[in-house]
């Protein structure tokens, strides 16, 4: 009985069952259908293809997160809103359907650090099999598949949702609201997400191997590659709808829910990077999930769009793809940058300077990153009158990027500068960044690129942005919101050890590839020639360290988090409203909606206020906006 | 007394600039030049170095000079200065980039133009990439056509080596017979991918003798770090000369210059043609054959090929030439035990004749005898 009740409930019980439902249904179907066709009724690839469909449907099924969904659709009275299903009271709590933004989040933080630290151990066994020229630990499958996941999990399960997880723990109330718009797609969105890292995990364990194509997954190599190609494309698709579900979310809360009196020019410049960064998601996201569509098809059903001798095109691949990862680096870069902006006015004591060009560029950068796919094709055969219109267009991103970059020295100048950990991070992030868009302003101008393209440089140039820039930013803005979130102060010096520490070793391991890479090392590749053994050896080394810095962030996270001293409601004295409820807020956020009177980084003007909770409307407000913005006012 | 900030960094910046620029443009970035587009790229990457470093040098100066000057002191809870911008400087750091990145752009423009131009009097030469080699087709007399990429021609011959005349333009038509590979000599500075289904092309002129290699740049499976091909920039009599021999018979149908003229029958020469064949082929790119020279490990290792053609034979009901046969033109068929299926190229039964094939199974058979 109580077994039979526990099937039925939404849980983990019901998640088994539903995955046994699913591979059953998934095996029958295609059994069946191969039945009727008169075909061999086991085919290996044709089931594992459906059953990563419907196991995973089985899967959120059972753990509930369409329940409520269903009952509305099939006219069942739905169950009336108890709240039972929000906040988090034990662990167990985080690992059930939950709509609570801020437990979302820290769901989202903590899978995502998860599969940070398994493309992360990928990428030390890619170092240990570089160290020395010659094969050495892994077979040229592996080697192929550890750079194809680890590349994929970091861009598809780290860098992409953590931020997503950042932002859905910190936005909600940073405008004032109670939680996000639509909090049972929030949760879904979470679910979706540990289906795609355990699929592109799993496909280690697939005949013949993980996917080995690069994250990029060029046609037609991976139209014809085993079986754990597949996962690579379907893995792709969940992320994706958990990404676009999210940045829709994102949208209507940013939209919709902010407080009274926060008009779009006194939202904080992480509302902004948001806002910017789901319209991007929004727009670009389903060419990807088109791409790998294409490619499921002509795997699974022999389709022929990428199949020559049938009159496919290859570099329709390409096209598609790039439209969808090009922005997706800005993706990955916007919300670092409204992470940054709250960090370095916050810890310089400073209005961040020229707030309103800050936002205007990040617009800039959405619009810009649509036109400029085409420079990772550049040596790719495409018609070659498409290459300088995208060089230009390319160049010209580094103009809103500069606004930002010299935005945020500007804040610096004559702030009180404290350089707590998160400011270590922001003060890293901007001078590695700056090297990351000269190298990508390089990269941009076509004869120089024709020579680098797919060299170590160009994988220099994506650690510099990509970790130099986005993770700096993460560790920052986890650093920064780690107060809040878990109402425990993290301990500083082992924070700025981590710091230090991973500054240096980052240089080490990701300057050299600069070098090797113009001298003529390609990328993606397990063996080299003995003239870059030299350098390989030093990356290798500096890059085990480098590994080695991620457990400090652990162990400062893990031990402060239980033992560490209580947190203040706003230990760094911000303005913004996050910062003015309890460690961690209450429940709901906000136990009185605040009414926002100013911009949110009022540092050094007397008396200024970002939103205020009692009844005290000043009459600038009347109206909610048209209040003059807080910018030029030196 | 005390100097203007901003003047203190502007020298400090300027100083750091100069000592940057010096720095950087000492380092030996590039492999040495081959050909003429070398030059005009290297010179623009000295350019964007020019440009770089003194953008750099601004970002940290102002970073650590505003850290050391603006360090807040223990205890301190005041404020910055309320400073919320200033559109003058924010119009200077949009135009200034704006008017460099355009320059640069345009410079980029006009370096790609030239180093793209068509040259007078080009030899055209077919670029042939496939898993996980490189095959290269002259035209037998002199600068005609050697027919399109990757086809056949009755003016046509195909090495696999690339040798180019020293001074001589040459037009590379490049092609792929499988998947995406991308063809760079590093000391040319020049690439462009081999895209199936498509014929795509580089223009350059070599200006140095000497030997270099072909690296294939986009990922094309597993034996994509082997795919290698050696090049040899020579002399206008070397090269003339290296066409000539050519376009004689290959090795393998020459008449045996000495030897096996007993009971042999032509085996030296089958056996001959047999080891041009593998080499040619790019085999040694993912198997071992010490007789070869070859190393790679992708493939179960040939110098062990008679005992294992005997053994899986047997399981197969074949004899050790047919496994070995079926193993070159059906190798779907079946895969040692231990190795991926499906990345030994279903290609060669096309590519190569019976003939060939025999020639090569003997060859494998004969020197494989671990």
């Amino acid at each position: 009985m109580a077994v039979a009740a526990k099937l039925r409930a939404p849980g983990w019980y019901r998640a088994v069952l539903g995955i046994l439902i699913g591979f059953g249904f998934g095996f029958g179907l295609v059994v069946a259908v191969r039945a009727l066709y008169g075909w061999e009724v086991i085919n290996t690839d044709a089931i594992t293809t459906v059953e990563l469909i419907t196991v995973p449907f089985g899967f959120l099924f059972g753990i509930g997160a369409f329940d409520y969904w269903f009952r509305w659709a099939s006219g069942a009275p739905t169950i009336p809103e108890d709240h039972s299903g929000h906040g988090a009271t034990s662990w167990r709590d985080y690992f059930r359907v939950n709509t609570d933004h801020k437990v979302i989040g820290l769901q989202y933080i903590c899978t995502t650090f998860f599969f940070f630290v398994a493309g992360g151990l990928m990428a030390m066994l890619m170092r240990a099999e570089l160290a020395a020229p010659g094969m050495q630990f892994v077979s040229p499958n592996t080697f192929n598949g550890l750079f194809s996941v680890h590349a994929s999990l970091m861009i598809f399960l780290f860098i992409i949702p953590v931020f997503a997880g950042i932002a859905n723990y910190v936005l909600p109330l940073m405008i004032g609201a109670p939680d996000m718009a639509f909090p049972r797609l929030n949760a879904l969105s979470f679910w979706l997400l540990p289906i795609a890292g355990i699929m592109m995990l799993a496909s280690f364990f697939a005949p013949g191997g993980s996917f080995a194509t690069g994250w990029t997954a060029y046609a037609p190599l991976s139209t014809d590659t085993p079986l754990g190609q597949t996962f690579f494309s379907m893995a792709v698709q969940f992320a994706g709808a958990s990404s676009v579900a999210t940045a829709l979310n994102f949208l209507v809360t940013i939209i919709t829910m902010r407080a009274p009196g926060m008009t779009f020019w006194r939202m904080p410049l992480l509302a902004w990077a948001n806002f910017t960064t789901s319209l991007l998601v929004v727009i670009a996201t389903p060419f990807i999930a088109g791409s790998q569509f294409f490619l499921l098809l002509d795997r699974a059903l022999h389709t022929n769009f990428f199949n020559v001798q049938a009159g496919g095109d290859i570099l329709m691949y390409q096209h598609v793809f790039w439209f969808y990862s090009h922005p997706a680096v800005y993706i990955m870069m916007l919300p670092g940058f409204g992470i940054i902006s709250e960090v370095i006015s916050t810890h310089a004591r400073k209005p961040v300077f020229g707030y309103r060009m800050m936002a205007f560029s990040l617009m800039a950068i959405v619009v810009l990153g649509f036109t400029v796919w085409a420079h990772h094709m550049f040596v790719s055969g495409m018609f070659p009158w498409l290459r300088v219109p995208m060089m230009m267009t390319t160049m010209l991103i580094a103009v809103p990027t500069g606004i930002k970059i010299f935005s945020w020295l500007a804040t610096l100048w004559r702030g009180v500068i404290h350089l707590t950990t998160p400011m270590l991070f922001a003060l890293g992030f901007i001078t590695m960044f700056t090297l990351g868009g000269i190298s990508g302003v390089m990269l941009a101008v076509i004869p120089f690129d024709i020579h680098v393209s797919d060299t170590y440089f160009v994988v220099a140039h994506i650690h510099y942005v990509l970790f130099g820039g986005s993770v700096f930013t993460i560790f920052a803005g986890i650093y920064h919101w780690f107060p809040k979130m878990t109402g425990k102060m993290y301990d500083e010096s082992l924070g700025r050890l981590h710091f230090w520490l991973s500054f240096i070793f980052f240089n080490l391991t990701f300057g050299p590839m600069h070098l090797v890479g113009i001298d003529g090392m390609p990328r993606r590749v397990a063996d080299y020639a003995q003239q870059y053994a030299a350098w390989n050896a030093i990356i290798s080394v500096s890059a085990f360290i480098f590994g080695m810095t991620f457990f400090i962030f652990l162990y400062n996270i893990v031990t402060s988090w239980r033992h560490g001293p209580k947190a203040a409601a706003n230990p760094w004295r911000a303005h913004t409203l996050e910062w003015q409820v309890s460690s961690p807020p209450p429940i709901f956020n906000f136990d009185e909606v605040p009414t926002v009177v100013g911009g949110p980084y009022e540092y050094g003007v007397p008396g200024a206020v970002h939103g205020v909770f009692k009844e005290r409307v000043p009459a600038i407000t009347a109206g909610g906006g048209g209040a003059p913005p807080p910018v030029n006012t030196e | 007394m005390r100097k203007h900030p901003i003047v203190q960094m502007l020298t400090i910046g300027l100083v750091a600039s100069l000592i940057g620029i010096a720095i950087v443009l000492n380092i030996n970035w590039f492999p040495k030049s081959a050909d003429t587009a070398a030059h005009p790229i290297d010179t623009l990457y000295d350019v964007l170095l020019i440009c770089s470093v003194p953008i750099f040098v601004l970002v940290m100066t102002v970073a650590i000079y505003s850290v050391v000057k603006f360090r807040a002191r223990p205890g301190d809870m005041s404020d910055g200065a309320p400073i919320h911008g200033n559109t003058r400087l924010e119009i200077v750091w949009v135009s200034i980039p704006f008017v460099m990145v355009t320059a640069l752009a345009v410079y980029g423009w006009v370096v790609l133009n030239n180093v793209e131009a068509k040259k007078p009097d080009e030899r055209v030469i077919n670029v042939v990439g496939q898993q996980f080699t490189w095959h290269f087709q002259y035209a037998k007399n002199g600068k005609g056509s050697p027919g399109p990429c990757g086809g056949t021609g009755p003016n046509q011959v195909t090495t696999n080596v690339l040798e180019l005349k020293d001074n001589e333009p040459v037009h590379f038509q490049i092609c792929s017979k499988d998947v995406i590979h991308s063809f760079w000599v590093p000391e040319f500075r020049l690439k462009e991918d081999a895209v199936p289904g498509k014929t795509t092309s580089i223009r350059l002129k070599p200006n140095r003798v000497g030997h270099y290699t072909v690296v294939c740049t986009e990922l094309c499976g597993l034996g994509h770090s082997t795919m290698r091909s050696p090049v040899a920039v020579v002399s206008d009599q070397e090269f003339t000369a290296w066409l000539q021999r050519q376009t004689q018979p290959a090795p393998g149908a020459a008449p045996p210059a000495s030897g096996g003229g007993g009971g042999g029958g032509g085996g030296g020469a089958d056996l001959a043609q047999g080891k041009q064949l593998f080499t040619a082929n790019g085999c040694g790119g993912c198997h071992t054959l010490a007789d070869a020279g070859a190393n790679g490990t992708v493939g179960p290792d040939l110098d062990k090929l008679a005992s294992a053609a005997s053994k899986f034979g047997k399981q197969l009901n074949e004899s050790p030439v047919q496994y070995v046969t079926q193993s070159i033109e059906k190798p779907e068929a079946f895969t040692v035990p231990g190795f991926p299926k499906g990345v030994m190229p279903s290609t060669f039964g096309q590519q190569l004749t019976p003939q060939q094939i025999a020639a090569l199974v003997k060859y494998l058979l004969s020197v494989g005898k671990g």
